[in-house]
């Protein structure tokens, strides 16, 4: 369909549920995609839109009850992870899949060095001893770009900077060499420069190794430099998915043509930023129809009514008017 | 560090000396005389009026309160009323018995509320969760002297596996510490238990689910050392707890240390020995706080003594 290349990781009509007081809600509807080997797919969209609940839900890190798979499949290396048991997820977990997050400060345990919270996955999937990991360890900081890595193996995450913490996050992630990595908001929390010095680190690491990623981010310009496909999502389902430079060049979804006429760096100069008036609705106050028809400027009666499919060849929207 | 230590230690300096009035002013509300306790009953006036100049009862407060000051500091706490002998020794003589009492108790309490909360985080909401803080609810609520009193009873009496009473031996220690230690480890328990639960929700916990690690696992190694910090600081403050305890329990087992001494101090209103243990006490409170700040970086890096 996107590529002819065989999928690494296959996701089809996934739609993911979650238990509250008032009933139950669905948070994220009919969603499918596939990532191969060495692929970047970028998963794009507002807070709330469900990219997140995604990702995790991949990995099964959703503690469930309250969240639930309620169709659909998850295919990763001719393996069904909706239907795999926890003990299997544990083998996958930070040995085949791993996962980045957004904060670094937060996001490491600051009552352990960094050594033995990167060598930590060794220990568990390859069986090492403490000691043999260490120089496979001191290795992998190197390869994010760490420097004096004896001395960073002995410290502590608060003696780090931002950029270093995301770096041990990679290094962490890489180190049982997974085949995927799901990173979510890798740049966000971090300085412009050291945002780009990830990025390119991420790019140089991917080249390297074939690791296939699903990268998930708010954020457009990282979408154009990193990713070869792209899903745009908004409340819950997918409304637009091509090739990253067929949507950059040309969206057919209103709701991405005004991410894109939002983005900061396409206004011009003395004019007021373009923004997409409203917010998402939450899950549970989606009516029927398009979700997006209430900010949507080129919605139709049709819209309100009906939920429109994804609709083309290679480059899917799901609109009832999309963007000539 | 130092500087840190020196500041400390001069605060506990001043809440010494804060602890010493307010006990040398409390000792002269009690409504009776000691006088009149020392000298018996078929005492003629002049014979208490003697006892009184003896004791120095007659000077001024500020004087008396001077006095004992001056002794306290040579580490005179002065001679007991009933006893007639030198209350520093006395207490001296007593208070192995306590620490080892303390020391029981502290390992009892956390032998029994570490696990017990740890196990309750884990099954949060469900019916393991609520067993357990039921009974840390009981344990936390029942009397002392109720709880040593049954223990004796089912223990010692209907079952005979350890001494009913006295000191020497591991099987005397036990149920005295256990009592001590239950009430605690209930606290210990809920305490255990709040702090894991939020520390679950950290992002760092769901970094090391995402490695592959079993929730057993995850609680273990990284939630424990960052949970257990809020047990550390109680462990401090719990040498206070016990110093009140100490006097239920001592008394119940009939164990020679401090508690009971002082229970007797009080029955005769022996107020030298009464002095002197608060003293001693409160020494005690401040040295375990102060030994509890100092542990907490030994476990969070983060924390840096200023």
């Amino acid at each position: 369909m996107m590529d002819t290349k065989p999928a690494l990781l296959s996701v089809r009509g996934l739609s993911i549920g979650f238990a509250t007081e008032e009933g139950p809600i669905r948070v994220v509807e009919d969603v499918s995609f596939a990532v191969a080997a060495g692929e970047t797919m970028g998963l794009v969209g507002e807070s709330g839109c469900g990219k997140s609940v995604t990702a995790q839900t991949i990995m099964r890190l959703l503690p469930s009850p309250p969240s639930r798979i309620e169709a659909g499949s998850i295919t990763f290396d001719g393996q069904d992870l909706a239907q795999a048991d926890e003990p299997a997820m544990r083998k996958i977990r930070g040995d085949k899949i791993a996962m980045i997050f957004q904060e670094p400060m937060t996001s490491l345990n600051p009552t352990m060095t960094i050594g033995e919270q990167i060598g930590e996955a060794l220990l568990l999937h390859r069986g090492l001893k403490a000691r043999d990991a260490k120089p496979k360890v001191l290795d992998m900081l190197i390869q994010v770009g760490i420097g004096r890595p004896e001395k960073r193996y002995a410290q502590y995450p608060h003696e780090l900077s931002g950029g270093l913490r995301q770096r041990v996050m990679i290094a962490m992630a890489l180190i049982c060499g997974p085949k995927l990595l799901i990173a979510d908001e890798p740049t966000t929390a971090l300085d412009v420069t050291i945002q780009a010095q990830i990025l390119e680190l991420m790019k140089a690491l991917q080249r390297e190794s074939q690791i296939a990623t699903l990268l998930i981010t708010h954020d457009l310009g990282v979408v154009e430099e990193m990713c070869d496909h792209v899903v745009v999502m908004y409340a819950g389902r997918i409304a637009e998915k091509a090739a990253a430079k067929e949507l950059f060049a040309h969206a057919r979804h209103p709701y991405t043509a005004g991410l894109l006429a939002a983005a900061p760096r396409n206004a011009k100069r003395g004019q007021t930023l373009v923004t997409i008036p409203g917010t998402v609705p939450p899950p549970g106050k989606r009516g029927q129809g398009c979700s997006f028809a209430e900010r949507c400027v080129r919605a139709l009666p049709r819209c309100r009514q009906d939920v429109p499919p994804l609709t083309g060849d290679s480059h899917l929207a799901a609109c009832w008017n999309p963007v000539p | 560090m130092l500087l840190y230590f020196a500041k400390r230690l001069s605060a506990s300096a001043l809440i010494l000396v804060g602890v010493t009035i307010v006990t040398f002013c409390l000792t002269f509300l009690i409504p009776a005389d000691p006088v009149a306790m020392i000298a018996g009953r078929n005492s003629t006036p002049e014979m208490r009026e003697q006892i009184r100049i003896q004791l120095g009862l007659d000077k001024p407060l500020i004087q008396q309160y001077a006095a004992y000051a001056q002794r306290l500091a040579q580490g005179d706490f002065g001679i007991s009323y009933a006893r007639k002998s030198e209350v520093g020794p006395l207490i001296a003589s007593r208070l192995p018995a306590t620490l080892l009492l303390m020391l029981g108790a502290i390992i009892a309490e956390l032998l029994i509320g570490i696990p017990a909360g740890l196990y309750a985080a884990a099954r949060r909401g469900r019916t393991g969760d609520k067993v357990a803080m039921t009974l840390s609810f009981l344990t936390v609520s029942t009397p002392q002297f109720v709880l040593g009193l049954s223990l004796l009873y089912f223990f010692s009496y209907l079952l005979g596996w350890f001494p009913l009473s006295g000191y020497g031996s591991l099987s005397h220690l036990i149920l005295p510490a256990v009592t001590l230690g239950l009430a605690g480890g209930g606290w210990y328990s809920r305490m255990m238990r709040s702090s894991m639960i939020e520390i679950l929700r950290q992002d760092y916990i769901r970094t090391a689910r995402a490695k592959g690690m079993s929730e057993r696992r995850v609680m273990l190694v990284h939630g424990l050392r960052n949970a257990i910090l809020p047990i550390i600081a109680m462990i401090g403050l719990d040498v206070g707890i016990f110093m009140s305890g100490v006097v239920v329990v001592e008394n119940v087992f009939g164990w020679p240390g401090i508690g009971q001494l002082m229970w007797q101090a009080i029955q005769s209103l022996d107020i030298p020995i009464i002095m002197g243990i608060t003293t001693v006490a409160a020494l005690f409170i401040v040295a375990g706080n102060l030994l509890a700040d100092l542990v907490a970086p030994l476990i969070d890096p983060r924390i840096r003594l200023r």
